[in-house]
Protein backbone atom coordinates (compact mmCIF):
# COMPACT_ATOMS: atom_id res chain seq x y z
CA UNK A 1 0.00 0.00 0.00
CA UNK A 2 2.73 2.46 0.82
CA UNK A 3 6.38 2.80 0.02
CA UNK A 4 7.09 2.49 3.70
CA UNK A 5 5.37 -0.82 4.00
CA UNK A 6 6.61 -2.15 0.71
CA UNK A 7 10.19 -1.69 1.72
CA UNK A 8 9.66 -3.90 4.76
CA UNK A 9 6.97 -6.27 3.62
CA UNK A 10 7.92 -9.56 1.99
CA UNK A 11 4.89 -11.09 0.36
CA UNK A 12 4.54 -14.80 0.90
CA UNK A 13 2.17 -17.53 1.94
CA UNK A 14 4.08 -19.25 4.72
CA UNK A 15 2.27 -20.24 7.94
CA UNK A 16 3.67 -17.08 9.55
CA UNK A 17 2.24 -14.89 6.77
CA UNK A 18 -1.17 -16.56 7.01
CA UNK A 19 -1.67 -15.99 10.75
CA UNK A 20 -4.23 -13.25 11.48
CA UNK A 21 -2.47 -9.94 12.23
CA UNK A 22 -3.92 -9.53 15.73
CA UNK A 23 -2.34 -12.86 16.79
CA UNK A 24 1.03 -11.78 15.44
CA UNK A 25 0.82 -8.37 17.16
CA UNK A 26 0.08 -9.92 20.54
CA UNK A 27 2.77 -12.57 20.05
CA UNK A 28 5.39 -9.96 19.15
CA UNK A 29 4.55 -7.73 22.11
CA UNK A 30 4.58 -10.66 24.55
CA UNK A 31 7.87 -11.93 23.15
CA UNK A 32 9.53 -8.51 23.50
CA UNK A 33 8.24 -8.11 27.07
CA UNK A 34 9.67 -11.51 28.00
CA UNK A 35 13.04 -10.47 26.52
CA UNK A 36 13.06 -7.15 28.35
CA UNK A 37 12.28 -8.82 31.69
CA UNK A 38 15.16 -11.30 31.40
CA UNK A 39 18.14 -10.57 33.69
CA UNK A 40 21.16 -9.52 31.66
CA UNK A 41 23.54 -11.93 33.39
CA UNK A 42 21.72 -14.90 31.81
CA UNK A 43 23.66 -14.75 28.57
CA UNK A 44 22.44 -18.17 27.42
CA UNK A 45 18.81 -17.01 27.57
CA UNK A 46 19.45 -14.38 24.90
CA UNK A 47 20.95 -17.08 22.72
CA UNK A 48 17.70 -18.98 23.23
CA UNK A 49 15.61 -15.95 22.19
CA UNK A 50 17.75 -15.48 19.10
CA UNK A 51 17.26 -19.13 18.18
CA UNK A 52 13.48 -18.74 18.57
CA UNK A 53 13.48 -15.72 16.24
CA UNK A 54 15.73 -17.55 13.79
CA UNK A 55 13.22 -20.40 13.72
CA UNK A 56 10.36 -17.98 12.98
CA UNK A 57 12.44 -16.29 10.28
CA UNK A 58 13.23 -19.63 8.68
CA UNK A 59 9.55 -20.60 8.79
CA UNK A 60 8.59 -17.26 7.22
CA UNK A 61 11.35 -17.56 4.58
CA UNK A 62 12.88 -14.25 5.65
CA UNK A 63 16.58 -14.38 4.81
CA UNK A 64 19.18 -13.38 7.46
CA UNK A 65 20.60 -10.76 5.08
CA UNK A 66 17.23 -8.99 4.79
CA UNK A 67 16.79 -9.11 8.56
CA UNK A 68 20.22 -7.60 9.25
CA UNK A 69 19.80 -4.85 6.66
CA UNK A 70 16.42 -3.82 8.09
CA UNK A 71 17.88 -3.71 11.59
CA UNK A 72 20.09 -0.75 10.65
CA UNK A 73 17.64 1.65 12.36
CA UNK A 74 19.15 0.79 15.70
CA UNK A 75 22.66 1.91 14.68
CA UNK A 76 22.69 5.17 16.74
CA UNK A 77 21.95 3.20 19.88
CA UNK A 78 24.62 0.65 19.05
CA UNK A 79 27.10 3.53 18.94
CA UNK A 80 25.85 4.64 22.35
CA UNK A 81 26.18 1.12 23.74
CA UNK A 82 29.74 0.80 22.44
CA UNK A 83 30.67 3.99 24.30
CA UNK A 84 29.20 2.78 27.60
CA UNK A 85 32.10 0.64 28.87
CA UNK A 86 34.37 3.69 28.58
CA UNK A 87 32.20 6.20 30.40
CA UNK A 88 30.24 4.20 32.99
CA UNK A 89 31.29 4.22 36.62
CA UNK A 90 32.20 1.36 38.90
CA UNK A 91 35.03 -1.17 39.16
CA UNK A 92 37.18 -1.57 36.07
CA UNK A 93 38.31 -4.70 34.33
CA UNK A 94 41.21 -5.13 31.96
CA UNK A 95 40.12 -6.10 28.43
CA UNK A 96 42.76 -6.17 25.68
CA UNK A 97 44.82 -3.65 27.61
CA UNK A 98 41.93 -1.19 28.10
CA UNK A 99 40.49 -0.44 31.52
CA UNK A 100 36.75 -0.79 30.97
CA UNK A 101 33.94 -0.33 33.44
CA UNK A 102 32.49 -3.67 34.42
CA UNK A 103 28.96 -2.37 34.84
CA UNK A 104 29.35 -0.45 31.59
CA UNK A 105 30.17 -3.67 29.76
CA UNK A 106 27.08 -5.33 31.21
CA UNK A 107 24.90 -2.32 30.29
CA UNK A 108 26.25 -2.29 26.76
CA UNK A 109 25.52 -5.99 26.43
CA UNK A 110 22.07 -5.49 27.92
CA UNK A 111 21.10 -2.72 25.48
CA UNK A 112 22.67 -4.41 22.47
CA UNK A 113 21.04 -7.78 23.15
CA UNK A 114 17.57 -6.53 24.05
CA UNK A 115 17.40 -3.81 21.39
CA UNK A 116 18.59 -6.19 18.66
CA UNK A 117 16.08 -8.89 19.65
CA UNK A 118 13.27 -6.33 19.86
CA UNK A 119 14.15 -4.83 16.49
CA UNK A 120 14.45 -8.25 14.88
CA UNK A 121 11.03 -9.24 16.22
CA UNK A 122 9.44 -6.03 14.83
CA UNK A 123 11.17 -6.50 11.47
CA UNK A 124 9.81 -10.05 11.27
CA UNK A 125 6.31 -8.76 12.07
CA UNK A 126 6.51 -6.05 9.42
CA UNK A 127 8.05 -8.43 6.90
CA UNK A 128 5.22 -10.94 7.19
CA UNK A 129 2.26 -8.58 7.58
CA UNK A 130 0.99 -5.88 5.22
CA UNK A 131 0.62 -2.43 6.81
CA UNK A 132 -3.12 -2.43 6.12
CA UNK A 133 -3.42 -5.82 7.84
CA UNK A 134 -1.48 -4.52 10.84
CA UNK A 135 -4.01 -1.73 11.22
CA UNK A 136 -6.94 -4.14 10.91
CA UNK A 137 -5.28 -6.25 13.61
CA UNK A 138 -4.94 -3.22 15.87
CA UNK A 139 -8.61 -2.44 15.26
CA UNK A 140 -9.58 -5.97 16.30
CA UNK A 141 -7.47 -5.57 19.43
CA UNK A 142 -9.79 -2.70 20.37
CA UNK A 143 -7.41 0.16 19.72
CA UNK A 144 -9.66 3.29 19.77
CA UNK A 145 -11.17 3.68 16.27
CA UNK A 146 -10.06 7.30 16.00
CA UNK A 147 -6.41 6.24 16.36
CA UNK A 148 -6.85 3.48 13.79
CA UNK A 149 -8.42 5.98 11.38
CA UNK A 150 -5.61 8.49 11.90
CA UNK A 151 -3.07 5.74 11.27
CA UNK A 152 -4.96 4.59 8.16
CA UNK A 153 -5.01 8.09 6.70
CA UNK A 154 -1.39 8.58 7.68
CA UNK A 155 -0.32 5.47 5.75
CA UNK A 156 -2.46 6.55 2.79
CA UNK A 157 -1.00 10.04 2.69
CA UNK A 158 2.59 9.21 3.65
CA UNK A 159 3.44 8.07 0.15
CA UNK A 160 1.85 11.12 -1.45
CA UNK A 161 3.66 13.49 0.88
CA UNK A 162 7.01 11.73 0.61
CA UNK A 163 6.65 11.80 -3.19
CA UNK A 164 5.88 15.51 -3.12
CA UNK A 165 8.85 16.06 -0.83
CA UNK A 166 11.13 14.17 -3.18
CA UNK A 167 10.02 16.32 -6.11
CA UNK A 168 10.64 19.47 -4.09
CA UNK A 169 14.09 18.24 -3.05
CA UNK A 170 14.89 17.50 -6.69
CA UNK A 171 13.72 20.97 -7.67
CA UNK A 172 15.94 22.53 -4.98
CA UNK A 173 18.92 20.45 -6.06
CA UNK A 174 18.35 21.41 -9.70
CA UNK A 175 18.68 25.04 -8.64
CA UNK A 176 22.01 24.41 -6.95
CA UNK A 177 20.74 24.11 -3.38
CA UNK A 178 23.10 22.37 -0.99
CA UNK A 179 21.64 22.02 2.48
CA UNK A 180 24.73 21.59 4.57
CA UNK A 181 24.78 24.97 6.21
CA UNK A 182 22.82 26.81 8.87
CA UNK A 183 21.83 29.30 6.19
CA UNK A 184 19.84 26.50 4.56
CA UNK A 185 17.32 26.57 7.41
CA UNK A 186 15.14 29.21 5.81
CA UNK A 187 14.83 27.30 2.56
CA UNK A 188 14.15 24.00 4.31
CA UNK A 189 11.51 25.52 6.56
CA UNK A 190 9.75 27.29 3.70
CA UNK A 191 9.77 23.98 1.86
CA UNK A 192 8.17 22.36 4.91
CA UNK A 193 5.49 25.07 4.97
CA UNK A 194 4.76 24.65 1.27
CA UNK A 195 4.72 20.88 1.74
CA UNK A 196 2.15 21.16 4.51
CA UNK A 197 -0.08 23.44 2.42
CA UNK A 198 0.08 21.27 -0.67
CA UNK A 199 -0.64 18.09 1.26
CA UNK A 200 -3.38 19.70 3.31
CA UNK A 201 -5.22 21.02 0.29
CA UNK A 202 -4.84 17.66 -1.37
CA UNK A 203 -6.17 16.03 1.79
CA UNK A 204 -9.21 18.29 1.72
CA UNK A 205 -9.98 17.27 -1.85
CA UNK A 206 -9.52 13.58 -1.04
CA UNK A 207 -11.77 13.92 2.00
CA UNK A 208 -14.54 15.58 0.00
CA UNK A 209 -14.26 12.86 -2.62
CA UNK A 210 -14.55 10.23 0.11
CA UNK A 211 -17.57 11.93 1.65
CA UNK A 212 -19.32 12.03 -1.71
CA UNK A 213 -18.75 8.28 -1.99
CA UNK A 214 -20.44 7.63 1.34
CA UNK A 215 -17.55 7.62 3.82
CA UNK A 216 -18.98 7.59 7.34
CA UNK A 217 -15.86 7.53 9.47
CA UNK A 218 -14.92 3.91 8.98
CA UNK A 219 -13.40 2.02 6.11
CA UNK A 220 -15.70 -0.80 4.98
CA UNK A 221 -14.39 -4.22 6.05
CA UNK A 222 -14.18 -6.37 2.94
CA UNK A 223 -12.96 -9.57 4.53
CA UNK A 224 -13.39 -10.43 8.18
CA UNK A 225 -10.19 -11.51 9.81
CA UNK A 226 -11.49 -13.26 12.92
CA UNK A 227 -8.92 -15.62 14.39
CA UNK A 228 -9.75 -19.19 15.37
CA UNK A 229 -8.60 -20.80 18.59
CA UNK A 230 -6.13 -22.92 16.63
CA UNK A 231 -4.55 -19.81 15.12
CA UNK A 232 -4.18 -18.20 18.53
CA UNK A 233 -2.57 -21.41 19.78
CA UNK A 234 -0.07 -21.40 16.90
CA UNK A 235 0.76 -17.74 17.52
CA UNK A 236 1.22 -18.43 21.23
CA UNK A 237 4.10 -20.85 20.61
CA UNK A 238 6.73 -18.09 20.27
CA UNK A 239 5.81 -16.03 23.37
CA UNK A 240 5.22 -19.14 25.52
CA UNK A 241 8.65 -20.47 24.58
CA UNK A 242 10.15 -17.05 25.33
CA UNK A 243 8.43 -16.90 28.73
CA UNK A 244 9.78 -20.38 29.53
CA UNK A 245 13.31 -19.25 28.62
CA UNK A 246 12.90 -16.06 30.66
CA UNK A 247 11.62 -17.86 33.76
CA UNK A 248 14.41 -20.40 33.38
CA UNK A 249 16.86 -17.50 33.39
CA UNK A 250 15.30 -16.10 36.57
CA UNK A 251 15.46 -19.45 38.36
CA UNK A 252 19.03 -20.26 37.36
CA UNK A 253 20.39 -16.72 37.67
CA UNK B 1 15.69 9.89 19.68
CA UNK B 2 13.56 6.73 19.43
CA UNK B 3 14.28 4.66 22.52
CA UNK B 4 14.76 0.95 21.73
CA UNK B 5 13.96 -2.07 23.91
CA UNK B 6 16.29 -2.74 26.81
CA UNK B 7 17.17 0.87 27.49
CA UNK B 8 14.90 1.21 30.50
CA UNK B 9 13.96 -1.48 33.01
CA UNK B 10 10.50 -3.05 33.01
CA UNK B 11 8.83 -1.03 35.84
CA UNK B 12 9.68 2.31 34.20
CA UNK B 13 8.60 1.04 30.77
CA UNK B 14 5.26 -0.12 32.16
CA UNK B 15 4.79 3.05 34.23
CA UNK B 16 5.45 5.23 31.19
CA UNK B 17 3.04 3.02 29.24
CA UNK B 18 0.29 3.77 31.75
CA UNK B 19 1.04 7.51 31.58
CA UNK B 20 1.01 7.37 27.79
CA UNK B 21 -2.31 5.49 27.70
CA UNK B 22 -3.89 8.03 30.04
CA UNK B 23 -2.57 10.92 27.95
CA UNK B 24 -3.88 9.39 24.73
CA UNK B 25 -7.29 8.73 26.34
CA UNK B 26 -7.59 12.36 27.43
CA UNK B 27 -6.50 13.53 23.97
CA UNK B 28 -9.02 11.28 22.22
CA UNK B 29 -11.79 12.97 24.16
CA UNK B 30 -10.41 16.46 23.60
CA UNK B 31 -9.66 16.01 19.89
CA UNK B 32 -13.34 15.58 18.99
CA UNK B 33 -13.95 19.11 20.24
CA UNK B 34 -10.98 20.52 18.37
CA UNK B 35 -11.53 19.20 14.89
CA UNK B 36 -15.24 18.29 14.38
CA UNK B 37 -16.10 15.64 11.78
CA UNK B 38 -12.89 16.08 9.87
CA UNK B 39 -10.81 14.95 12.87
CA UNK B 40 -9.45 11.71 11.51
CA UNK B 41 -8.53 12.72 7.95
CA UNK B 42 -6.87 15.97 8.92
CA UNK B 43 -5.08 14.53 11.94
CA UNK B 44 -3.93 11.65 9.73
CA UNK B 45 -2.66 14.12 7.18
CA UNK B 46 -0.76 16.04 9.84
CA UNK B 47 0.69 12.78 11.14
CA UNK B 48 1.88 11.91 7.65
CA UNK B 49 3.33 15.40 7.37
CA UNK B 50 5.23 15.12 10.65
CA UNK B 51 6.41 11.69 9.54
CA UNK B 52 7.76 13.14 6.29
CA UNK B 53 9.21 16.20 8.04
CA UNK B 54 11.11 13.91 10.41
CA UNK B 55 12.97 12.66 7.38
CA UNK B 56 14.47 16.12 6.76
CA UNK B 57 17.73 16.14 8.70
CA UNK B 58 19.12 19.53 9.54
CA UNK B 59 22.72 20.26 10.48
CA UNK B 60 23.33 20.82 14.21
CA UNK B 61 27.04 21.09 14.88
CA UNK B 62 30.26 19.56 13.60
CA UNK B 63 28.86 16.72 11.54
CA UNK B 64 25.91 15.77 13.72
CA UNK B 65 22.40 16.37 12.57
CA UNK B 66 19.01 16.32 14.17
CA UNK B 67 15.51 15.87 12.89
CA UNK B 68 12.23 17.43 13.76
CA UNK B 69 10.26 16.02 16.70
CA UNK B 70 7.20 17.85 15.49
CA UNK B 71 5.25 18.02 18.76
CA UNK B 72 5.05 21.80 18.92
CA UNK B 73 4.45 22.05 15.16
CA UNK B 74 1.54 19.60 15.22
CA UNK B 75 0.00 21.22 18.30
CA UNK B 76 0.09 24.71 16.76
CA UNK B 77 -1.30 23.54 13.43
CA UNK B 78 -4.05 21.13 14.54
CA UNK B 79 -4.44 21.84 18.26
CA UNK B 80 -2.86 20.24 21.34
CA UNK B 81 -5.15 17.18 21.65
CA UNK B 82 -5.00 16.25 18.00
CA UNK B 83 -1.27 17.02 18.17
CA UNK B 84 -0.74 14.36 20.84
CA UNK B 85 -2.70 11.87 18.73
CA UNK B 86 -0.69 12.72 15.60
CA UNK B 87 2.67 12.20 17.26
CA UNK B 88 1.47 9.03 19.02
CA UNK B 89 0.30 7.57 15.72
CA UNK B 90 3.58 8.52 14.02
CA UNK B 91 5.44 6.72 16.80
CA UNK B 92 3.09 3.73 16.56
CA UNK B 93 3.66 3.32 12.84
CA UNK B 94 7.41 3.80 13.27
CA UNK B 95 7.35 1.14 15.99
CA UNK B 96 5.50 -1.30 13.73
CA UNK B 97 8.24 -0.69 11.17
CA UNK B 98 10.86 -1.44 13.85
CA UNK B 99 11.98 2.10 14.67
CA UNK B 100 11.71 2.33 18.44
CA UNK B 101 11.15 -0.61 20.77
CA UNK B 102 7.77 -2.23 21.42
CA UNK B 103 8.30 -2.17 25.18
CA UNK B 104 9.58 1.42 24.93
CA UNK B 105 6.49 2.73 23.11
CA UNK B 106 5.07 4.21 26.32
CA UNK B 107 8.36 5.98 26.97
CA UNK B 108 8.56 7.33 23.43
CA UNK B 109 4.96 8.60 23.59
CA UNK B 110 5.55 10.20 26.99
CA UNK B 111 8.75 11.92 25.83
CA UNK B 112 7.78 13.11 22.38
CA UNK B 113 3.99 13.25 22.25
CA UNK B 114 3.02 14.23 25.79
CA UNK B 115 5.97 16.32 27.00
CA UNK B 116 6.78 17.66 23.53
CA UNK B 117 3.22 18.85 22.88
CA UNK B 118 2.46 20.03 26.43
CA UNK B 119 5.62 22.10 26.80
CA UNK B 120 5.65 23.28 23.20
CA UNK B 121 2.02 24.36 23.19
CA UNK B 122 2.14 25.67 26.77
CA UNK B 123 5.10 27.94 26.06
CA UNK B 124 3.48 28.95 22.79
CA UNK B 125 0.28 30.02 24.60
CA UNK B 126 2.21 31.82 27.35
CA UNK B 127 4.24 33.81 24.85
CA UNK B 128 1.21 34.78 22.74
CA UNK B 129 -0.55 35.96 25.89
CA UNK B 130 2.49 37.86 27.15
CA UNK B 131 3.21 39.79 23.95
CA UNK B 132 1.44 43.16 23.83
CA UNK B 133 -1.57 43.53 21.57
CA UNK B 134 0.22 46.02 19.34
CA UNK B 135 2.30 43.19 17.82
CA UNK B 136 0.58 41.91 14.66
CA UNK B 137 -0.98 38.45 15.09
CA UNK B 138 1.25 36.71 12.55
CA UNK B 139 4.50 38.02 14.02
CA UNK B 140 3.23 36.97 17.43
CA UNK B 141 2.48 33.45 16.26
CA UNK B 142 5.84 33.10 14.56
CA UNK B 143 7.80 34.26 17.61
CA UNK B 144 5.74 32.12 19.97
CA UNK B 145 6.09 29.09 17.69
CA UNK B 146 9.87 29.51 17.76
CA UNK B 147 10.03 29.70 21.55
CA UNK B 148 7.54 26.86 22.07
CA UNK B 149 9.39 24.48 19.78
CA UNK B 150 12.74 25.59 21.22
CA UNK B 151 11.56 24.74 24.74
CA UNK B 152 9.92 21.44 23.83
CA UNK B 153 13.11 19.63 22.77
CA UNK B 154 15.24 20.19 25.91
CA UNK B 155 12.11 19.51 27.99
CA UNK B 156 11.83 16.08 26.38
CA UNK B 157 15.52 15.54 26.96
CA UNK B 158 15.12 16.49 30.63
CA UNK B 159 12.25 14.03 31.01
CA UNK B 160 14.45 11.38 29.42
CA UNK B 161 17.13 12.06 32.04
CA UNK B 162 14.50 11.94 34.79
CA UNK B 163 13.23 8.56 33.60
CA UNK B 164 16.83 7.47 33.31
CA UNK B 165 17.43 8.30 36.97
CA UNK B 166 14.42 6.12 37.81
CA UNK B 167 15.10 3.10 35.67
CA UNK B 168 18.01 3.40 33.27
CA UNK B 169 19.82 0.13 32.71
CA UNK B 170 23.31 1.63 32.43
CA UNK B 171 25.34 2.88 35.37
CA UNK B 172 26.24 6.38 34.22
CA UNK B 173 26.72 9.45 36.32
CA UNK B 174 23.50 11.43 36.01
CA UNK B 175 25.45 14.66 35.63
CA UNK B 176 27.16 13.34 32.51
CA UNK B 177 23.88 12.17 30.95
CA UNK B 178 22.26 15.51 31.79
CA UNK B 179 25.06 17.62 30.28
CA UNK B 180 25.29 15.53 27.12
CA UNK B 181 21.53 15.36 26.55
CA UNK B 182 20.85 19.02 27.32
CA UNK B 183 23.80 20.29 25.29
CA UNK B 184 22.88 18.43 22.14
CA UNK B 185 19.17 19.01 22.53
CA UNK B 186 19.46 22.75 23.06
CA UNK B 187 21.13 22.89 19.65
CA UNK B 188 18.50 20.59 18.13
CA UNK B 189 15.87 22.77 19.82
CA UNK B 190 17.13 25.83 17.96
CA UNK B 191 16.77 23.96 14.69
CA UNK B 192 13.32 22.73 15.70
CA UNK B 193 12.36 26.28 16.67
CA UNK B 194 13.50 27.85 13.41
CA UNK B 195 11.82 25.22 11.26
CA UNK B 196 8.59 25.28 13.29
CA UNK B 197 8.42 29.09 13.26
CA UNK B 198 9.07 29.39 9.52
CA UNK B 199 6.65 26.56 8.69
CA UNK B 200 3.89 28.05 10.82
CA UNK B 201 4.70 31.48 9.36
CA UNK B 202 4.39 30.17 5.79
CA UNK B 203 1.08 28.44 6.50
CA UNK B 204 -0.25 31.47 8.41
CA UNK B 205 0.59 33.74 5.50
CA UNK B 206 -1.26 31.66 2.91
CA UNK B 207 -4.04 29.84 4.77
CA UNK B 208 -4.43 31.32 8.26
CA UNK B 209 -7.65 29.29 8.62
CA UNK B 210 -5.54 26.12 8.81
CA UNK B 211 -3.54 27.24 11.85
CA UNK B 212 -5.40 26.08 14.95
CA UNK B 213 -3.70 28.70 17.11
CA UNK B 214 -4.96 31.48 14.84
CA UNK B 215 -8.62 30.47 15.11
CA UNK B 216 -10.76 33.34 16.24
CA UNK B 217 -8.28 35.87 14.89
CA UNK B 218 -9.89 37.72 12.05
CA UNK B 219 -7.97 39.74 9.58
CA UNK B 220 -9.96 42.93 9.02
CA UNK B 221 -11.49 43.00 5.58
CA UNK B 222 -9.44 45.15 3.30
CA UNK B 223 -11.12 46.61 0.26
CA UNK B 224 -8.73 47.40 -2.50
CA UNK B 225 -10.30 49.16 -5.41
CA UNK B 226 -8.30 49.63 -8.54
CA UNK B 227 -7.49 53.22 -9.28
CA UNK B 228 -9.40 54.24 -12.40
CA UNK B 229 -7.02 54.24 -15.28
CA UNK B 230 -6.35 57.57 -16.88
CA UNK B 231 -7.61 57.61 -20.38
Amino acid sequence: MTGLGHRLHRPGSTPVHRLPPQCKLVATAAFVLAVVCTPREAVWAFGGFALLLAAVAALARVTPGFLVRRMAVEVPFVAFAVLLPFVARGPRVEVLGLALSQSGLWSAWNILAKASLGTAASVLLAATTEPRQLLLGLERLRLPPLLVQIATFMLRYADVIVGEMRRMRLARAARGFDGRDVRAFGVLARSAGALFLRSYERGERVYLAMLSRGYDGRMPVLNEIAATRAQWAVAAVLPVAAVLVASGAWMVG
Amino acid sequence: MHVPDGFFDAPVSIGAGVVAAAGIAVSLRGARRELDDRTAPLAGLSAAFVFAAQMINFPVAAGTSGHLMGGALAAILVGPYAGVLCISVVLLVQMLFADGGVSAYGINVTLMALVGVLVGYGVFRLVTAALPGSVPAKAKVTAAAFLGALASVPASALTFVGLYALGGTADLSLGAVLTAMLGVHLLIGIGEGVITALTVGTVAAVRPDLVYALRGERTPLEIRSPRPAEV
